[in-house]
């Protein structure tokens, strides 16, 4: 494949990012422009990411697309990007999730330039991230992408947005000072910011405890795990409808793809010491969160919390594999614990962006996120009522949609490892149901409510298209799961390989 | 075309039917909707008619194949496959059947109706749906078309979307369903866990080897696997066919319009609980626990509920409470080892109750969508093939001999009466109890609705009139199969062995060995059905009917009042609905807002954030001072990638 020829990866981060600077400093008059090179940036970046797909082996666990030259020498940091079957679907999201908030965020009247140019170095930046192969390489994408996601919610967000982004800013920050010291203990000991080197490099169990105590706390956040995830529902409910689709659709993946990255392989015993911990949480997240989601007024808040609850899903799934081998004495169900914990984080993309661009259609015409202000919106919207009702029934893992796949799989892994835990996760059957439709009938269904409700015209054309693309994804990756899954379980299996056997110095 | 293309035709016809009439509903008009709709679910019945005709008419050879593969990881292969032998058939062919029916049957019910496109391509999808549930040949595909005909339940309960009544309905139905997916999510996981397929044939080959497992679950008790299994898919079958006590949607569900309340909660969907376990009955030979908890649970369902419809007074509330009555039946058959019977029962209750369903349907139009029998009375003079297919519903339902209903109903009771298992001596009183009240319920509804005088105000009566031929036209096409299929298909179906490719009954658990024995032809059995005291009871409750509904009217309020306490009971029936209410939904919200208000809110973001929030306040009201907008936010940036340089350095010199 003639891709492999040419920095792709480099392509894909960088020219969101130096498209978007550029916009920056384009002047409010010529915004249709700005919008113009930002959608033509967003589109290019995605192309690239499905040549990528495209030109992506299947077959192997192996890095592909690598690209290394020395970064900083003195400390053998080296600009090193590459992809496997775990970081590759998160590219793709990424891109994707770029173009579709690029086209929400058409109508936006203030400083448009500066808020596309926002966007694209964040999305070029959250693909960096997910692509390095270098630790610091990783952790300066990890860090530098909080600023253009300060900027939308500080600036585009709401009335309460200062508090929120203090509190985002000061959870992310408490939590990446330990990734980072962890990064540089694990520097001294190996002389190498490699991924790959830190994967293979023994550790006492004690040191893999506090490594992986570090780097929990820092990913912890951002998933958001309970109970580090009060910070969410504030930062979601102040973004715009733009930053909202990002943060949900993307950032949060960063947390899971962090854990799986760097937490289990480089810390597997440490990881297999503590799994009761994230499993607890996990739980935790799933039962108690969904709870919560259930007494949300707020329909932005909701969606968040169900966010919080399905990412349970995610960090479950990721560490099904101890339990596992020790219930049964086998690995088999690890592979489709953490495949479906990687399928449950794209899926949790397409999905939570589906539900927070219905808020933002909403919002858009009545400006008001609560959800007592509406009822009967079926009445005067029936398309959207139609794209609405299928979003949060995938919210609620209806089988034939995306959001069924990753929890399908994770519950039956993880009855392998306990029946509880299966009980558990199985509740959001009932309580995703229970949050998800009782919106969908106190939002959607019953007489027109207010004058406001009836006086709300269907989607235009632009919305449109964002829903369709949306409902044809969430469709495609519930009927036929197979290529995503086909591109995930080599890298996932290699994982499982790498984890099931100690790295304690001998 | 070769077969696999038919069979591939049978459930995508409708689904295409269905995006036809629902996403281009205003290119197609209203009439354009009904005719692709009727088209591919008649082309649907047509090809499965044949396919049927193939399995019980030729040497069929069962076929098992992959249609596609859905995801295929860590040894196992996940797909979407068809299994087709005589149990599939046999259920293609009633659900297409039915479906056409009520499909023509909605062109005048539906008839003013602005939703007329999205109606077809609701019922459109749920034939589909439907379709992929009964001809799957794995696990996975079985909870697709469960949940899927539970998605479509969902839209067609809350069809008229402005009704509350409606959309409290359709979430009460989901959610309860929900609840029983639950235990059905579980045993999928413990048939994967245990047998390492989800295959039908797989599971089968492996469960042998599996029976004597245990498991330990709650506390130190050893489960037997076999019984865990069982049981927790049951509890789905328990959602989906509504039995005691996840039946509480299922009455609530008639807020939907009557030709889906026909179809979906009568004939095919509420039934596909039923299907599932005889479809498993290789897996439940191997628990006989598990058998008597089902017969337990059927016994109650069939008797309790059948009670609850002697009060009712919404003519389609009364024949809710018989289908979750005949639900009943069919699963105390399934507790018998009687698989074959209940899947029989299925059939003709399939038949006689769409019938009674879409004859009140055409009461109801008649009447202007009341439903309220206090306010009918007589009408059999104005609607009389209404009157006279109800009356052949009716009979089928009590099992009259010759009808339909009677071959399967009483086959059911002798199979409990031949059935040596734990809860039989129950279950056998439950059925019998069950005859008196079924005739009672049944009676009462028909008196009420069309015989004695006429309570209807002079306004709605002056336009009351017989429906149109698409109404009734289908009632006699279903009024045909209800008074005959049962003479027809009970030798070959029961004693004939035409569904022992699919039904795996243990040797000496078989009911109808014994029965067989004494089976001489279904004329012969339906004569003798006539010195039975089933046939006893059966005329005990129409007798007791005619005389206080047709003869004696007031005795049914002297009657209320005596035994008020009995009627007060059965009127709340029996507080499931408070206990859902108050405790389920209303315990679930309280802990939702503790939760959200002292654990979110008090604790975690009050206690724990509070006091470094105080701190970064204080930190950035000075920064404040002298920063605004884009500088403040620019200021945070610089910070976070100082205090990292600043770490870097301090600890790397260290």
């Amino acid at each position: 494949m003639s891709a492999m020829n040419w920095p792709i990866l480099s392509l894909i981060v960088w020219l969101p990012i130096v498209t978007g600077v550029a916009i920056l400093f384009l002047s409010e008059s010529r915004a249709a422009m700005g919008k113009a090179l930002a959608l033509a940036a967003a589109v290019a970046a995605l192309v690239l990411t499905l040549l990528a797909v495209a030109g992506f082996d299947m077959t192997t666990a192996a890095m592909q697309f690598q690209e290394k030259t020395p970064w900083i020498e003195a400390f053998s940091i080296n600009y090193h990007l590459g992809v496997d079957g775990l970081s590759l679907p998160l590219i793709a999201l990424t891109a994707l999730t770029t173009v579709i908030v690029v086209i929400a965020g058409w109508t936006i009247k203030d400083r448009v330039s500066q808020y596309m140019g926002a966007f694209l170095i964040l999305s070029g930046l959250m693909s960096g991230m997910f692509a390095a192969l270098d630790a610091m390489l990783f952790y300066v994408f990890f860090e530098a992408m909080l600023v253009p996601m300060f900027l939308i919610i500080g600036i585009w967000g709401g009335p309460n947005r200062i508090f929120a982004t203090i509190k985002f800013f000061l959870f992310t920050f408490f939590g990446s000072v330990f990734m980072l010291v962890g990064l540089i203990w694990l520097y001294l000991q190996s002389g190498s910011f490699a991924v790959a080197d830190l994967h293979q490099l023994p550790l006492s169990l004690t040191a893999q405890i506090w490594i992986f105590l570090a780097f929990l706390i820092a990913f912890a956040v951002k998933v958001p795990m309970w109970p580090v995830h009060t910070w969410l529902p504030d930062a979601h409910v102040e973004a715009p409808t733009g930053g909202s689709v990002v943060l949900a659709a993307v950032m949060l993946k960063i947390g899971g793809y962090g854990l799986v990255r760097f937490s289990l392989p480089i810390a597997p015993d440490g990881a297999a010491a503590l799994d009761w911990l994230v499993i607890g949480l996990s739980l935790v997240a799933i039962v108690y969160i969904g709870f919560v989601a259930l007494a949300q007024r707020d329909m932005k808040r909701l969606i968040a919390y169900s966010s919080i609850s399905h990412m349970g899903f995610a960090t479950l799934g990721l560490f099904l594999t101890f339990a596992i081998v020790q219930n049964t004495g086998q690995t088999d169900g690890a592979v489709l614990g953490i495949s479906g914990a990687m399928v449950q984080m794209i899926s949790h993309g397409f999905i939570s962006g589906a539900m927070f661009l219905a808020g933002g259609v909403l919002y858009d015409r009545v400006h008001s996120r609560e959800i007592s202000a509406y009822g009967g919106v079926a009445n005067t919207m029936p398309w959207f009522a139609m794209f609405a009702v299928l979003f949060f029934m995938a919210n609620s893992g209806l089988p034939g949609t995306s959001g069924f796949v990753g929890e399908f799989m994770v519950i039956l892994a993880a009855f392998k490892a306990d029946f509880w835990f299966a009980f558990f996760a199985a509740m959001t059957l009932i309580l995703g149901a229970s949050y998800s439709l009782w919106l969908v009938k106190r939002v959607f269904y019953g007489e027109v409510a207010n004058d406001n409700v009836a006086g709300l015209s269907d989607l235009d054309g632009r919305e449109w298209t964002v829903m369709v693309v949306l409902a044809i994804l969430v469709l495609a990756l519930g009927l036929w799961p197979y290529p995503l899954i086909e591109m995930i379980e080599p890298s996932v299996a290699n994982l499982v390989d790498h984890i099931t056997n100690t790295k304690i110095n001998p | 075309m070769d077969i696999k293309t038919i069979l591939l035709l049978i459930p995508l016809l409708p689904l295409a039917g269905s995006a036809i009439a629902g996403l281009l509903r205003h290119q197609v008009g209203r009439a354009g909707s009904h005719t692709v709709t009727i088209l591919a679910v008649a082309g649907s019945f047509a090809l499965s008619a044949w396919v049927a005709l193939q399995v019980f008419t030729t040497d069929w050879q069962v076929l098992n194949y992959t249609v596609y593969e859905w995801a295929v990881l860590d040894g196992i292969t996940f797909e979407v496959g068809f299994l087709i032998d005589s149990l599939t058939a046999l259920m293609m062919v009633v659900v297409t059947f039915v479906s056409f029916m009520v499909h023509v049957y909605t062109i005048g019910y539906m008839k003013d109706d602005p939703g007329y496109q999205r109606f077809f391509s609701y019922i459109n999808l749920f034939t589909f749906a439907m379709l992929m549930l009964v001809m799957a040949n794995n696990f996975l595909q079985l909870f697709f078309g469960w949940e899927a005909v539970g998605l479509v339940s969902y839209l067609l309960i809350g069809f008229w979307f402005k009704k509350e009544s409606a959309v409290r309905a359709n979430l009460k139905a989901f959610l309860v369903n929900r609840g029983g997916d639950f235990g059905l999510l579980l045993g999928v996981a413990a048939v994967l866990m245990y047998m390492g397929s989800l295959d039908y044939s797989e599971v089968f080959a492996a469960a042998p080897g599996v029976a004597g497992q245990t498991m330990s679950v709650f506390g130190g008790v050893e489960w037997s696997v076999m019984t865990f299994i069982c049981i927790c898919l049951f509890i789905g079958a328990m959602g989906k066919s509504a039995q005691v006590p996840l039946h509480v949607w299922l009455p609530d569900s008639m807020e939907g319009p009557t030709p889906i309340s026909a179809l979906i909660h009568a004939a095919t969907m509420v039934t596909a609980g039923i299907f599932m376990v005889a479809r498993l009955s290789p897996l439940y030979e191997l628990s006989s626990t598990a058998l008597s908890f089902i017969l337990i649970i059927g016994a109650i369902t069939a008797l309790f509920m059948g009670l609850i419809g002697i009060v009712q007074n919404d003519i389609k509330r009364v024949v809710a409470y018989s289908t979750l009555s005949q639900l009943g039946y069919m699963t105390v058959a399934l507790g018998a080892s009687a698989y074959s019977v209940a899947i029989f029962h299925l059939m003709t209750h399939a038949f006689f109750k769409a019938l009674l369903f879409l004859g009140a349907g055409s009461v109801i139009i008649a009447m202007h969508h009341k439903q309220d029998m206090r306010e009918m009375g007589g009408l059999g003079r104005i609607m009389p093939i209404t009157a006279i297919t109800a009356w052949i519903g009716s009979l089928a339902l009590i099992g009259f001999p010759f009808t339909s209903g009677f071959f399967s109903k009483d086959l059911i009771i002798e199979s409990v009466k031949v059935a040596d298992r734990t809860g039989a001596g129950f279950a056998t009183f439950a059925v019998y109890a069950g005859v008196v009240v079924t005739a009672l319920y049944t009676f009462r509804m028909l008196y009420l609705t069309f015989h004695g005088s006429s309570r209807t105000d002079a306004e709605t009566l002056s336009h009351a009139q017989e429906s149109p031929w698409v109404v009734t036209l289908p009632l006699i096409l279903l009024a045909i199969p209800s008074l005959f299929i049962g003479w027809l298909t009970v030798e070959p179906l029961l004693f004939g062995g035409a569904l022992s490719d699919a039904i795996n009954v243990a040797p000496g658990h078989d009911p109808l060995v014994h029965i067989g024995e004494h089976f001489h032809g279904a004329t012969a059995f339906a004569l003798h059905g006539f010195m039975t005291p089933v046939f006893g009871l059966a005329m005990l409750g129409v007798a007791i009917s005619t005389w206080i509904y047709l003869f004696q009217p007031s005795i049914a309020e002297t009657l209320k009042q005596r035994l008020h306490l009995v009627w007060t009971i059965l009127d709340r029936k029996y507080g499931f609905d408070e206990f859902y209410q108050r405790v389920v939904a209303g315990g679930g919200l309280k802990l939702a807002g503790f939760f959200s208000e002292r654990g979110d809110r008090t604790l975690i973001d009050g206690w724990i954030v509070h006091g470094s929030a105080r701190l970064v306040g204080a930190f950035s009201s000075r920064l404040r001072s002298v920063q605004t907008g884009f500088l403040y936010h620019y200021a945070f940036a610089m910070i976070i990638g100082l205090v990292a340089l600043v770490f870097a350095f301090v600890l790397l010199k260290g």
